[in-house]
């Protein structure tokens, strides 16, 4: 029981997970879970109470039951004592006007990452402002390398994603194309296959390989399959570099996607034993998003924007290149309008980078959310000044296959310019040697003809 | 239609041939690294349409003037409005008290339901001759009266189903919109309506919204052979799953 008394009223909260779940910012998500504040003044009660709460509180009160969960088995098995000692006889309040302090550099947050929890990132992120959230995300840089290098200070890497609704070869590579030709592509070139079969699977595979080998380009591809079906492609000799998989913060929601922590660990050695990475070994793709445990039932009634920190804590566990929350993708039930889409996307970024993890945020809505592509220029831009290690790249903004809206090859091109960010180093020298890459750092136009010989090749090759 | 001069197609636009390939939105060109004005503007009216379609009213009067002698029943959810609708989908798939006395018990083959879902635009369009379509392949079957559902998430179908004493349930309901398409429709056939059935427990038919989508008549021969599959399996869902479309991202 957790209780405070504002003026005349008291508010009390029976449990940890209620009281985090009524300190979080507004949004229709918890309120569908029916664990979100009664009213303003209660969720203002949480905090102050949140603030007086000791870090090793949640060292000690699991919010997932440690029998019942192996996420919080993860966690609790995996804490870094050591690193979490120097912050120990914090309050959650003190946290973070320590993470707000000059004391609390990139080095320093790095070494600490390992003795932190989710659950702790959570907590502290309720107290803090969007600006907080940008303040300390942008300080704490994380990198992680393949064939390029991605998450370095003052450098911008995209997903180039060139989804197609049959998965068809040409129109794919049309995508790749406008997406290389505009500087996009550096952090990976990933599809969502419309079909998640093995035997599909490993044609995307190849045909990506065969672009990326005949243009020597310094990036990594993916296809976005189940896991099982990358562990079989790779079987079956397929050039595979990178293993994806959703994951989410719960066993039981893990399990709604048919993996478990046993299977995360076989797609990555089957990756490893590859050895196709050339700066780095970083072979694993995630993705994530607030309210998907939710919406399978396996949220054990802790508020959304916790249970995705803990899916952090599942992939800081296998050293991933590329950790992705798709924030505005699941819908209004969960995200309701652009307010509550930049307030996670703010929250992820920052939680993820916290824990040690490569974050970038797809920055994106559905048709039936109150947001537009204004909310995402916001988003966007707040991230690139929060340091995300990469964003995606959907030709046109409008993602074929999915039916939403992301950010386009156009928007990274802002964001880069507007912040002086470059791509990859490894990717950058790429574009200097194809004569893309303008002296002031932008994308050069290919002129008309240089353009026409490049697609009528890229066409014959089909 | 968005092309900068130097991509208009009428002049020699390099995509022009690898655009017959993709829908996506290629070669659009650039204002310094911005896009285009025509490109900006047709993004904007391709999203206007779409939110057109999540907020429309759902128009049962005019729906209900369409069928003619055909007997129809109107009921809402238990979601109050268009906001609450969308951030609240249990409430969606529930019949408002009202709603829920006023339904008849029978004894039925097969209930319709039409309900608005993310788009009475598709339903404003494909509903009806969809149905009429499907009513023409139905000798033998008793139907219930036809349900027009306002506030309507595809699980309503179970409880207007179990209360109208339906054998099964097939839900017309409108689909999310997209970008290139703001107008379709998709059918849920559930065996043995009643509330808690899950996702696995149905089938769909998804994309009808002619001339680009699925056609009425096809989408109507689909249906009838589910419904028949589905009588004589005692059973919708995954065991149907060989033949049948698989579940789409549902409304």
């Amino acid at each position: 029981m957790h209780a405070t008394t504002l003026g005349h009223t008291r508010h009390s909260f029976p449990d940890l997970k209620a009281l985090l779940a009524a300190a979080s910012p507004h949004r229709s998500g918890d309120a569908l879970a029916g664990i979100a504040a009664d009213s303003d003044e209660q969720r203002a009660a949480a905090r102050f109470i949140l603030a007086d709460l000791p870090l090793k509180t949640f060292l000690a009160e699991p919010l997932i039951p440690y029998e019942e969960d192996e996420v919080t088995r993860l966690i609790h098995d995996s804490h870094d004592a050591d690193a979490f000692a120097p912050i120990a006889s914090l309050t959650v309040g003190q946290f973070r006007e320590w993470l707000l302090s000059e004391s609390a550099d990139n080095p320093t947050l790095a070494a600490r990452a390992p003795g932190l929890t989710p659950e702790m990132v959570a907590a502290v992120s309720k107290l803090m402002r969007n600006q907080d959230l940008i303040a300390v995300a942008r300080k704490a840089r994380v990198t992680a390398a393949f064939r390029s290098t991605l998450g370095l200070p003052g450098r911008l890497s995209v997903r180039l994603q060139p989804n197609h609704p049959t998965d068809d070869t040409k129109g794919i590579a049309a995508s790749i194309l406008d997406g290389l030709l505009m500087g996009c592509g550096d952090a990976v070139i990933g599809i969502n296959p419309a079909t998640d079969s093995i035997p599909n699977t490993i044609r995307l595979l190849e045909l990506v390989e065969g672009i990326r080998t005949r243009y020597a380009i310094p990036t990594q591809s993916c296809v976005l399959a189940h896991v099982t079906n990358t562990i079989a492609a790779i079987e079956r000799g397929a050039p595979v570099d990178l293993v994806f998989q959703s994951i989410a913060g719960t066993e039981a929601a893990n399990r709604g996607f048919g993996i478990d922590l046993a299977i995360l660990k076989e797609g990555r050695e089957a990756a490893l034993s590859l050895k196709r990475g050339t700066v780095g070994d970083n072979v694993m793709y995630f993705e994530t998003g607030q309210g998907a445990a939710l919406s399978a039932d396996a949220h054990h009634g802790v508020d959304q924007q916790t249970v995705e920190a803990r899916a952090y804590a599942v992939a800081r566990a296998f050293k991933p290149l590329l950790v992705n929350t798709v924030v505005g993708f699941i819908g209004p039930e969960y995200l309701y309008d652009g307010k509550q889409i930049i307030r996670a996307g703010l929250e992820d970024h920052f939680c993820g980078k916290l824990l040690g993890v490569p974050m970038g945020v797809d920055v994106c809505y559905t048709n039936h959310a109150e947001a537009d592509q204004d909310d995402m220029d916001t988003l966007l831009t707040l991230l690139g000044v929060a340091g995300v290690n990469f964003v995606m790249g959907v030709p046109g903004a409008d993602d074929v296959m999915l039916n939403y809206q992301s950010t386009s090859f156009h928007d990274a091109l802002y964001l880069r310019s507007a912040l002086n960010l470059r791509p990859a180093p490894e990717f950058e020298r790429w574009l200097e040697g194809m004569g893309l890459l303008r002296a002031d750092g932008g994308i050069r136009d290919l002129p008309a003809p240089a353009l026409t010989n490049l697609l009528g090749q890229a066409e014959a090759a089909e | 239609m968005s092309d900068a001069p130097a991509n208009d197609p009428s002049t020699n636009d390099p995509w022009a041939r690898l655009r017959l390939a993709t829908r996506a939105r290629i070669g659009l060109g650039r204002a310094g690294d911005a896009l285009p004005t025509g490109a900006l503007l047709d993004f904007q009216l391709a999203h206007a349409r779409a939110r057109d379609a999540v907020h429309t009213p759902f128009d049962t009067d005019a729906l209900a003037a369409q069928f003619g002698n055909v007997p129809v029943v109107r009921v809402v959810s238990a979601a109050p409005s268009r906001a609450v609708y969308l951030q609240r989908p249990d409430l969606g798939r529930r019949l408002s008290p009202e709603s829920a006395a006023a339904l008849p018990p029978g004894l039925f083959d097969v209930a319709f339901v039409i309900g608005d879902g993310l788009s009475a635009t598709a339903v404003h369009a494909h509903a009806v001759p969809t149905l009429k379509a499907i009513l023409t392949r139905l000798d033998g079957w008793s139907v219930a009266p036809v349900v027009l559902a306002t506030g309507c998430r595809v699980a309503l179908g179970d409880d207007i189903g179990a209360r109208l004493g339906a054998g099964m349930v097939a839900v017309l309901i409108g689909e999310r919109p997209g970008l290139s398409t703001a107008d379709s429709l998709g059918i849920y056939l559930t065996y043995e309506p009643k509330p808690g059935r899950r996702d696995s427990e149905r089938n769909c038919i998804s994309n009808i919204h002619p001339p680009d989508g699925l056609g009425y008549e096809a989408a109507a021969d689909k249906l009838a052979w589910l419904m028949r599959e589905a009588r004589r399996l005692k059973l919708t869902g995954v065991s149907l799953k060989d033949d049948a479309p698989a579940l789409d991202a549902r409304p």
